[in-house]
């Protein structure tokens, strides 16, 4: 029951709408409801990454620590974003901070669990992969913006 | 006064009433023009600033409309000029002429989204559109602001910005942002799907870098905004302002006088062009 109902719910966030029952179900089934409070850590820079976080509400920042400097915030990411993509590639480890602005509600994906199920059903796998694709192309592209430091230059 | 009686080279000299600094580099300049009985002006047009011995820059106007007795600039001091009129002081004269160019064509909008996209100085073009906006509130369906800044000490009216959440949707971003910030922090394009409600009846305008403007209008056309409902302030160097030098000149357009604000089927495959 408690499946059936996060299943809908996964179903509803821009990562996951429009992926068939089954491979809801089966991603609802590697999934579970995750809160953080404002100031708690998602995850850190270094520590094992073992989950891939679909947010739902709030908004959380990634961060980078510069000596010097403290927490430098990189980007703010809001409902319907995804973080922790290092939780699917090696060394499976977070290079960021992610650190809950606010009270913040994600979905937690196990990653292993995703990762297996990647490997050996290659359609589940190539959706995925599209899906994840999208995201990195998007943060890339402000990424590239932000770097350009346009505010500097003039108007 | 009609525009055809109206010398563009006039300079008129105006009292400086206040001064107030905004950031660092950045200061808001506003001149007494009840003596003229006034200084109408459409939202977007600007006017050529005269540092009395040193030269003139193109400025927009960035108060209200509806408060013709108080003419507002806010300037950014980047070289001689802008340095110039940063050391005016209150009861100080500075010269002013104008009004020139198109304003933003705000009755495109009523009855639509209206939504503003700023980035740094670019918000004092946008801010006569946003108190335009704020006074004739149920003129639009909806009124958004999403405006990027550098850092958050690079926030132009902060004060204003605070009281705008309240009356329009507002998203504030910065690029860069340490520990004290728990503001948004990333560019503007982020923001702009959220924001879109209804695309193909949505009014964009825009101020900013150029960069930026074409990273946004890219943005709005994937999700559905048409080009011609997309308009742009075109801030390139300006000499006379009225057409006459031909400094301004991109394509087929002498931005002071087809400009600044442009829709952007008509300027944007012209943006990737190089200053001239
Ligand atoms: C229609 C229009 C409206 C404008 N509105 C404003 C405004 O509201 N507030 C404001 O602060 N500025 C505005 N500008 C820009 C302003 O005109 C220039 O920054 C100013 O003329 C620079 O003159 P200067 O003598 O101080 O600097 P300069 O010594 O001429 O230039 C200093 C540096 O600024 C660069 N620069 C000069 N002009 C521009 C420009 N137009 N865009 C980008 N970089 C430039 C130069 O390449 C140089 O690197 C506007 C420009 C236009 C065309
Ligand atoms: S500035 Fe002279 S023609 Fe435009």
């Amino acid at each position: 029951m408690q499946v059936e109902s996060l299943s809908r719910a996964l179903a509803e966030h821009p990562f996951v709408a429009g992926l068939g029952e089954p491979e809801v179900s089966f991603l609802a089934g590697c999934t579970k409801n995750q809160r953080f409070g404002a100031g708690e850590y998602l995850f850190k820079e270094g520590s094992p990454a073992d989950t891939l976080f679909l947010l739902r509400d709030g908004r959380v920042a990634l961060e980078s620590h510069v000596p010097g400097r403290g927490n430098v915030k990189l980007e703010t990411l809001a409902a319907g974003d995804l973080l922790g993509w290092s939780a699917l590639f090696d060394p499976h480890s977070f290079h960021l901070d992610g650190r809950a602005l606010e009270a913040t509600l994600t979905f937690a994906v196990d990653a292993r669990c995703l990762r297996e199920k990647m490997q050996s059903d290659t359609a589940f796998g190539y959706a995925l992969t599209r899906r994840l694709l999208y995201h990195v192309h998007r943060r890339l592209e402000r990424a590239r913006l932000q770097q350009l430091d346009v505010y500097r230059a003039g108007l | 006064m009609l525009e055809f009686e109206r010398d563009p080279w006039r300079v008129e000299s105006l009292r400086v009433t206040r001064v107030t600094r905004e950031t660092e580099d950045t200061f808001t300049i506003e001149l007494d023009a009840k003596p003229r009985a006034g200084f109408v002006f459409q939202p977007g047009q600007f006017n050529m600033l005269y540092a009395f011995g040193v030269g003139e820059s193109a400025i927009s106007i960035a108060g209200s409309a509806d408060e013709p007795e108080r003419l507002v600039h806010t300037v950014r001091a980047v070289g001689a000029v802008t340095n110039a009129l940063a050391k005016a002081k209150q009861g100080e004269r500075i010269g002013v002429r104008g009004p020139f160019g198109h304003g933003f064509p705000i009755a495109e909008a009523r009855g639509k989204d209206l939504l503003l996209i700023a980035g740094g100085i670019g918000l004092a073009p946008l801010r006569p559109v946003i108190l335009y906006a704020i006074q004739h509130r149920p003129e639009f369906r909806s009124v958004t602001l999403i405006y990027g800044a550098r850092s958050p000490k690079d926030l132009l009216y902060p004060r204003e910005l605070l009281s705008w959440a309240s009356r329009l949707r507002l998203e504030t971003t910065v690029d860069r942002a340490e520990d004290d910030w728990f503001g948004h922090t990333g560019v503007v394009t982020k923001f702009i799907e959220g924001a879109l409600q209804n695309p193909e009846s949505t009014v964009a305008m825009m101020c900013g870098p150029e960069v930026m403007m074409r990273f946004a209008a890219r943005e709005l056309t994937t999700l559905g905004v048409p080009e011609k409902s997309i308009f742009v302030s075109t801030e390139r160097n300006m000499k006379c302002g009225v057409g006459l030098c031909g400094h301004c000149q991109l394509g087929p357009f002498l931005l002071c006088r087809d400009g600044p604000t442009f829709s952007y089927d008509r300027i944007g495959p012209l943006l990737s062009i190089r200053e001239l």
